[in-house]
């Protein structure tokens, strides 16, 4: 990506502690992750549930409620730290240069207000604006997501699926941000509006140069969408790179199963197995690579040694079959 | 309304010489009143659907939300009752069925899997307590040890070992697929003819989701189950049905086998459907074209195709006249004005070509 970076998550973590009494330890929901997005980029992050990929988003728009707390790495959005911010400076940024688009828009919205209601709310909160300007906005950027500003008088339980979802994101866009947080906005949708919106948010994106970070359990939506991908499994990312290259050669063994996962609609019929086993159990997780006891190229050394990211071209892995070391100092495995 | 043709021969029912097939339902409709006793407004959920589901079938119901998929399987689990129309178990009204015993038997024969494993199974019982319970009811023949042997075989059946430690644990010791595993080896207990699965594979993760296909595909070929599996991802249904049904806004408006419909879709709402669904194997090309409009909400439908406000194709006959499914391939039938048949569509009544010139049914 061409543009400078405006967001640098660098060694991020986020622990759960144990609830009191019980026998699990703390969770480590997030594990020391680190990437860069730059501006108008398209990041997607995807995963399975529990992978820790919202609790990512969460703690990167400083969103996190306890018990879940940052244990360590910073944030750095145009170059101040977001995590040891103070609220005060925090509440500056919020929504003018960062917006988060939440999962469940029947959830975010708030149901016995009218949308333009709300839009007033958020404007309000972070800036002064008259009236007759609340309206203008208001109406301007109903208009950016196609729908209807008469629907500013509308409930939120009078519009329909999609339309909600398109409320959402322009509620975040109230303030022409840098940086818009997607945590699966699409999830609710049917294919054909879920697609819809997608061609929608790139089309924004590219009228008005925002960036995104696009949170998904479903790795198909992103490949014609996404420019960077990051991968995620059990707290940590297992594989980073440019999406069509960790689509067409996905290195580390999760991403490859996570694509053979998916029937396609065209081509040849093929038996597909996907991931045997479940997602680790993040108070207790496997030693060595996590992913070590779903693994269909697993060895000797993954149950005892933790992979780091590897470079392999221009995506980073982490499988120690990647790793340039190994190959010395491991041969029991051949 | 023609039946579509069914693909696999059915077998002769005991009572008749017709040879009917293991579950087929006659105009099938449910209207719910909305808005008060009095306001005279009725949503159409479902209106003329004729589904035929024969033995050792899969069958797919793809669409999007709200388009009645699961108020059909709700029907044909006798949950709700039909406004009109008629289902037909082995030939026999489900109308005609007296007293409980009769009902318990159907049930016993047509199960449901639910959509979310983590709300289906009582937290407060051990698996077991849901299975034994199956077998006490539908399977009196058991005895005590037979039971236990039964159980272990079913959940041995979805692919759960060991079984008996299985069956010993509390739903909370489960992962989400396992408790999908759970609920079909529950329906499986009964000895079904046919499971309902009401978009079983939609709250577990894509890595598991596959595991579950092909537990059904299993359960089909060991079991001799039939499947009415209720989607709306139309790769899946590709994946595990031999044939589809895409319905849109209440409407059945195309059947027949899985791969011809895919391959070339005849109603302008599953070629919309099919260009929709992400492809990460296909190359990068993203259309700039976004699909207009929703879908309609069906109260007090007038008249007419209830997809022509989004059909690129529409022609003033569209809003005048309700399309049927016609034959327009070998077994593969669809309700639109517009759609061109084949050459020889082998079913005969091409009752509706002179439509043919209102358009070509365009590549989407």
């Amino acid at each position: 990506m061409s543009g400078a970076s405006i967001l640098e998550v660098r060694d991020l973590s986020v622990i759960y502690p144990g609830a009191g009494g019980t026998v699990s330890g703390p969770v480590g929901a997030v594990d020391r992750v680190s990437f860069d997005v730059h501006e108008g980029e398209f990041v997607g992050v995807v995963g399975e549930s529990g992978c820790g990929k919202s609790t990512m988003l969460f703690a990167i728009a400083r969103l996190l409620s306890p018990p879940a707390s940052i244990t360590g790495g910073s944030v750095t959005f145009r170059g101040d730290n977001l995590v040891t911010m103070a609220d005060r400076q925090l509440n500056l940024l919020r929504w003018r240069n960062l917006s988060v688009v939440m999962q469940s828009a029947m959830n975010a919205l708030n149901p016995v207000t009218s949308i333009g209601a709300q839009f007033k709310d958020a404007l309000e909160a972070h800036g002064k604006f008259t009236a007759a300007q609340v309206r203008e906005r208001s109406v301007e950027v109903m208009d950016l997501v196609g729908i209807d500003p008469v629907h500013l008088k509308s409930y939120p339980h009078q519009l329909s699926g999609g339309m909600r979802q398109r409320a959402m994101i322009a509620m975040a866009l109230l303030f022409t941000p840098e940086l818009v947080i997607m945590d699966e906005p699409t999830s609710a949708l049917d294919v054909v509006a879920q697609r819809s919106l997608m061609l929608q948010i790139k089309e924004l994106q590219r009228q008005l140069g925002f960036a995104v970070i696009f949170v998904t359990h479903d790795m198909s939506l992103v490949s014609h969408f996404s420019d960077q991908l990051l991968v995620m499994y059990g707290g940590q990312v297992v594989e980073v790179g440019p999406t069509r290259m960790v689509f067409d050669t996905p290195s580390h063994p999760y991403s490859r199963g996570l694509l053979d996962a998916f029937p396609s609609v065209r081509g040849p019929k093929v038996e597909l197995t996907g991931i045997p086993g479940s997602p680790p159990d993040l108070a207790q997780p496997p030693e060595g690579c996590r992913f070590n006891p779903r693994c269909p190229v697993v060895e000797g050394d993954c149950h005892s040694v933790e992979p780091e990211l590897y470079q392999v071209g221009t995506v980073r892995s982490r499988c120690l079959r990647h790793n340039p070391e190994r190959a010395g100092t491991v041969e029991v495995s051949s | 309304m023609s039946a579509p043709t069914q693909p696999v021969p059915a077998q002769r029912t005991p009572a008749g010489e017709e040879p009917a097939p293991l579950l087929a339902t006659r105009g099938l409709t449910k209207h719910f009143k909305v808005g008060g006793a009095f306001s005279g407004r009725n949503l159409h959920a479902v209106d003329g659907a004729d589904i035929v589901i024969n033995r050792k079938e899969i069958v797919a119901l793809v669409g999007e939300s709200g388009s009645g998929k699961s108020t059909i399987a709700r029907l044909l689990a006798r949950v709700y009752q039909p406004t009109s129309g008629e289902i037909l178990y082995q030939g026999r009204p489900l109308s005609s069925m007296r007293g409980r015993r009769q009902v318990l038997e159907y049930r016993g024969d047509v199960p449901m899997v639910f959509q979310d494993p983590f709300s289906s199974l009582n937290p407060a019982y051990r698996v077991s307590h849901g299975i034994m319970r199956g077998l006490k009811l539908h399977r009196h023949e058991l005895n005590r040890a037979q039971r236990f042997e039964e159980a272990v075989r079913v959940v041995e059946a979805v692919g759960l070992t060991p079984a008996a430690d299985i069956l010993d644990r509390y739903p909370y010791e489960l992962s989400g697929g396992q408790r999908q595993r759970i609920g079909f080896a529950q329906a499986l207990a009964y000895r079904p003819k046919l499971i309902l699965a009401d978009e079983p594979v939609s709250m577990l993760d894509v890595s598991i989701r596959i595991g579950l296909l092909n537990v059904m595909a299993k359960l089909r070929a060991d079991e001799d189950v039939s499947f009415l599996y209720i989607t709306h991802d139309i790769a899946s249904a590709r994946y595990v049905s031999d044939r589809l049904m895409v319905m849109y806004a209440g409407h059945v408006v195309e059947s027949g086998p899985t791969e011809a419909v895919l391959a070339d879709p005849k109603h302008p709402y599953t070629q919309l459907l099919l260009s929709a669904v992400p492809d990460p194997r296909a190359p990068l090309e993203v259309t700039a074209e976004a699909a207009k409009g929703e879908p309609p909400r069906v109260i007090n439908p007038s008249p007419g195709c209830r997809f022509r406000w989004r059909c690129p194709l529409a022609i003033d006959e569209c809003a005048t006249t309700t399309p049927l499914l016609r034959p327009l391939a070998p077994a593969h039938v669809a309700a639109c004005h517009v759609a061109t048949a084949d050459p020889d569509p082998t079913a005969g009544t091409d009752s509706v070509a002179g439509s043919d010139s209102g358009g070509e049914a365009a590549p989407e």
